[in-house]
């Protein structure tokens, strides 16, 4: 089936197979790898990318069914100028992050969080991320560069 | 809340990592990104059957599918390895280690041991082609009870004749029979048994395998999320036997290891072997299934722990006899696990030469175990901080009390152990003095007194952890009597370029602890450079020739001091050059701020970027020296290193519904001097939740049949951030005085810590209510479980 999805303000267009997962569209026809694939059951949040401005995990979702609408991914986060996104930075300086793996879904999620909630408390963080697995940092970190981020 | 007064220039501070930049908009490539055309994608058969013979493997139907290029099975391609998959840690001369080949040819012996493999264009192909080789087996019966495996009842393979793969002893008696003769004189003893479950250790990037031939000049690379390039590299040609100079090991970005990536695996050799065969690169991406199956478990012992006691409670004796579950096969460190915790059954303690250790390790139809996160250290140090607790609990004094009678004293350091191994250095009293400060210990004590009534239903509870965590693996020699295949020595190059930007090439390979942060700080303050200045080469077997890898908390206190200590060298050469243009005595030049200055004549000075542009010209050097600024340094450390601490965790368990709610969890940790306290922070609050989640929510669950009930993250509990606490951390700083930075490691002691220190919290709080000991993980049904137990079943 031939789809148009934009993704980051780009149209693509390709020819799926109705069974490609959207982060196997992201990743392999698009060839945008910043979207991580952590498990098969939808439980990790790593390929959690945005929907038409809303977060979702990408392996939850068909290609097909992303035709005709908009996706940003991590690569569509920080400015054409090489700026992070405050997400982005807040991560970067509250070391939010180790290895990385979980690190795109993560800033995808809080990102969204933030935007259906400007003032989280951390509880509401926590509840706000918990479809998303971090291994190295204890979620520590990440919650205070979601609430650093939120105060700006 | 972080209290540490070291900070002095770069080294301690908390600078932001350059790691992450490319972490965070998608920039680095893990090995699944790597885009290489032409690649034909491995998929693997695997058993189904805990422990089945393989009557036949029929390839027809599969092999003329769609893309379809070839299928193997075990038989097919059992003359491909010159050697079967390799264990380096043979612990005794008589350890049985039955044959492991990446593909099984005769019997299966757990679900998921692979049997045969497809390769294909896609891996959608390569997969579809999986479900359409057929494999005929005959079932044979399971062993998953360690003492049933014990018991010999059902031998797993047939070749070694027994399940027992090793029984390693290591008695340290003053006197001979001074054990037994503790705990006949004993005034208090505790007998207790703990279970350590096995775990999962669920890397978030799950294993990756691309291998890349060049089939005309014979040379193969090799792409792994691997931990360990350049202990791959030397098993990849041994187990192939293919020259070892004609294989690179590229470990790309690797997102997170925990052990579960210091391995060999048989998608690495099989996408070796099938590229060199076919000519054409091969790649294997796991999925998280299979991970859960095919990728090693952590822990999996029984622990039998006997401690002896004076009238004042001060340790007089120990004893362990453990019971090492090894799964199905031995892997590439496998039975040196338990063995590594081994030193440290007595923790923190003063024991006199009175202990007698046992391991015995079986074989069971499990997926094989290996090191995870800790390796045998959090095993020991949960036995001892639990006996503590249950001693603590027979004499009738507070567990801290207990702790503190039995400390080491600080002014004992270096201190000499039991084992004859030296402790570098101690502050465990400092240590739990501003842990029991910060968690506000005294008035926990009272609010805990007032709350936990009888009939109270929300019980609060203390949990202590004083621990030591082992690390800098390790002098090679210390390996050598325990048998290890390999030493513990890690290698630098420091490298001036003539522009002064420097280059430094560590054997060290990072996958999320930001070496290339520390690295670049450690180069900046010796050389007096900016840390933007220097470039940290790694985790390519090309670029970096010499290493011994990342695991064991070895990296900083191994790699970086070599790299402190190359440093050194570059700077001495420099000397050499500077005195000769300066027409001075290298004794009397100075070097500070990257800049040597003659000895009171500031005016003659040279910076260091002068003299590497003379090294690199060459012009005017001292007669015989060598041009460039390079030096190289392989360091075999003296001694380990022992980071040490107190932990604290506090909990209501709720005693109708058996949930655990962790209200405070204070870590202090006291690893030497901090190269980053950002980074030690880091790892601080990760290991800590990862103890924890083996202390309330992670199992691997096999029935009896040896089927994982828990083969995807949906079912096996990795918490996340709404099931876990804020880590508050504090840090003592007590320097090791055995290597110049000062240093110890910091990678592992979260989670060792950690286990013990929350289910310590847990017991206590139901104490009150009979209960003595709860296993792990200390889930609400569990624990409802052993409280109605403990009521006698009234509930």
């Amino acid at each position: 089936m031939e789809i148009t999805v934009t993704i980051n303000g780009k149209a693509h267009t390709a020819d799926v197979e109705p069974r490609t997962l959207l982060v196997q569209f992201i990743r392999e026809s698009v060839g945008l790898t910043g979207t991580n694939i952590g498990c098969d059951t939808s439980s990790c949040g790593a390929c959690s990318i945005h929907l038409d401005g809303e977060a979702v995990k990408s392996c939850t979702v068909l290609a097909v069914q992303a035709d005709g609408h908009d996706v940003t991914t991590i690569e569509g986060m920080a400015a054409a100028d090489g700026t992070l996104h405050p997400m982005q930075q807040a991560f970067m300086e509250n070391h939010g992050l180790q290895c990385g793996y979980c690190t795109p879904g993560m800033v995808m999620a809080a990102t969204s969080l933030l935007n259906e909630n400007p003032n989280p408390t951390e509880e509401e963080v926590r509840i706000g991320l918990e479809g998303n697995l971090c291994r190295c940092t204890g979620y520590h970190n990440i919650v205070q560069s979601v609430l650093a981020c939120a105060k700006g | 809340m972080t209290m540490t007064d070291q900070p002095t220039g770069v080294l301690g501070s908390r600078m932001l990592r350059r790691e992450d930049p490319a972490l965070l908009t998608g920039e680095a490539r893990y090995t699944a990104d790597l885009v290489v055309p032409g690649a034909l994608h491995l998929a693997m058969v695997r058993s189904p059957y805990a422990r089945a013979r393989i009557v036949s493997v029929d390839t027809a139907a599969a092999v003329t599918m769609p893309g379809v290029r070839a299928v193997y099975s075990g038989a097919d391609l059992a003359d491909t390895w010159a050697g079967p998959m390799p264990c380096a840690w043979p612990v005794t001369e008589d350890m049985k280690n039955p044959t492991h080949l990446p593909l099984a040819v005769s019997q299966a012996n757990y679900v998921g041991d692979a049997v045969a493999c497809v390769i294909a264009e896609t891996a959608e192909a390569a997969r579809d082609a999986v479900e359409a080789v057929v494999v005929e087996y005959e079932p044979l019966e399971a062993v998953i009870d360690l003492e049933d495996a014990l018991s010999d009842r059902v031998v797993i393979h047939d070749e070694i004749g027994t399940n027992r793969s090793y029984t390693w002893d290591l008695k340290i008696e003053e006197t001979e029979g001074a054990c037994d003769a503790a705990f006949a004189a004993a005034a208090y003893a505790v007998k207790e048994r703990y279970i350590q479950q096995r775990l999962i250790p669920a890397a978030m990037e799950p294993r990756a395998v691309l291998a890349v031939p060049q089939p005309f000049g014979g040379d193969m690379t090799l792409y792994s999320a691997t931990q360990v390039p350049h202990i791959l590299k030397v098993m990849t040609a041994l187990t192939l036997g293919i020259p070892e100079h004609q294989l690179r090991v590229i470990a790309p970005a690797v997102g997170g290891g925990f052990g579960s990536k210091l391995n060999v695996y048989a998608e690495e050799l099989l996408c070796v072997a099938l590229a060199k065969r076919h000519g054409v690169p091969v790649r294997w991406t796991e999925t998280r299934s299979e991970g859960c199956q095919a990728t090693i478990h952590g822990r999996g012992q029984i622990q039998d722990i006997e401690l002896a006691a004076d009238a004042n409670g001060r340790l007089t004796g120990l004893r362990v006899r453990l019971i090492g579950d090894m799964g199905a096969y031995l892997q590439l460190v496998t039975p040196g696990v338990p063995l590594l915790g081994a030193f440290l059954y007595a923790g923190v303690y003063e024991l006199p030469k009175a202990f007698d250790f046992s391991c015995t390790s079986v074989f069971t139809n499990m997926t094989p175990t290996d090191a995870y996160r800790g390796a045998g250290r959090p095993e020991a140090t949960y036995a001892i901080e639990r006996a503590m607790d249950s001693l603590a609990y027979e004499i009738g004094i507070d567990p801290l009390e207990l702790r503190r009678r039995n400390f080491i004293p600080t002014e004992k350091f270096p201190y000499e152990a039991y084992t004859g191994l030296v402790y570098d250095s101690g502050n465990h009293d400092g240590a739990a003095t501003l842990a029991a400060e910060m968690v506000g210990y005294d008035e926990l004590r009272e609010r805990q007194r007032s709350q936990n009534v009888p009939g109270a239903t929300k019980r609060i509870g203390i949990g202590l952890s004083t621990y030591f965590e082992m690390c800098g693996l390790a002098p090679s020699r210390v390996l050598a009597s325990l048998n290890y295949g390999a030493g513990g020595w890690e290698a630098a190059t420091v490298r001036v370029l003539p522009t002064n930007k420097v280059q430094v090439v560590t054997g060290t390979s990072p996958h999320g602890q930001g070496h290339e942060t520390a690295w670049s700080m450690i180069v900046a303050e010796k050389l007096g450079i900016s840390p933007d200045d220097v470039d940290v080469l790694h985790s390519d077997t090309a670029i970096a020739p010499l290493g011994l890898d990342t695991y064991g908390s070895r990296s900083l206190a191994v790699g970086g001091v070599a790299i402190a200590m190359t440093c050194d060298k570059v700077v001495d050469k420099a000397r050499q050059i500077a005195a000769h243009l300066l027409e001075a005595n290298p004794d009397d030049l100075e070097f500070a701020g990257g800049e040597f200055s003659v000895a009171g004549s500031p005016d003659r000075s040279m910076p260091l970027a002068a003299v590497a542009f003379e090294a690199f010209t060459a012009h005017n050097l001292p007669d015989g020296m060598e041009p460039n600024l390079e030096a190289h340094t392989t360091y075999d450390p003296p001694n380990f290193s022992w980071p040490f601490g107190t932990h604290i965790c506090v909990v209501e368990v709720d005693t109708e519904t058996g949930e655990t709610e962790v209200l405070r969890y204070v870590a202090v940790d006291d690893c030497g001097n901090q190269v980053n306290p950002l980074i030690v922070d880091g790892q601080v609050h990760g290991g800590v939740i990862q103890g924890l989640a083996q202390a309330l929510f992670e199992e691997a669950v096999y029935d009896s049949d040896g089927n994982l009930r828990t083969s995807t993250l949906a079912e096996y509990l990795v918490p996340a951030a709404s099931d876990v606490p804020p880590v508050i951390t504090g840090h003592t700083v007590t320097p090791s005085p055995t290597n110049q930075l000062g240093v110890k490691g910091v990678g592992e002691a979260g989670t060792i810590a950690a286990t013990p220190a929350v289910i310590n919290a847990v017991v206590d709080a139901l104490s009150g209510l009979g209960v003595r000991n709860v296993p792990m993980p200390a889930s609400p049904n569990t624990v409802w479980s052993i409280i109605n137990a403990a009521q006698g079943g009234s509930q």
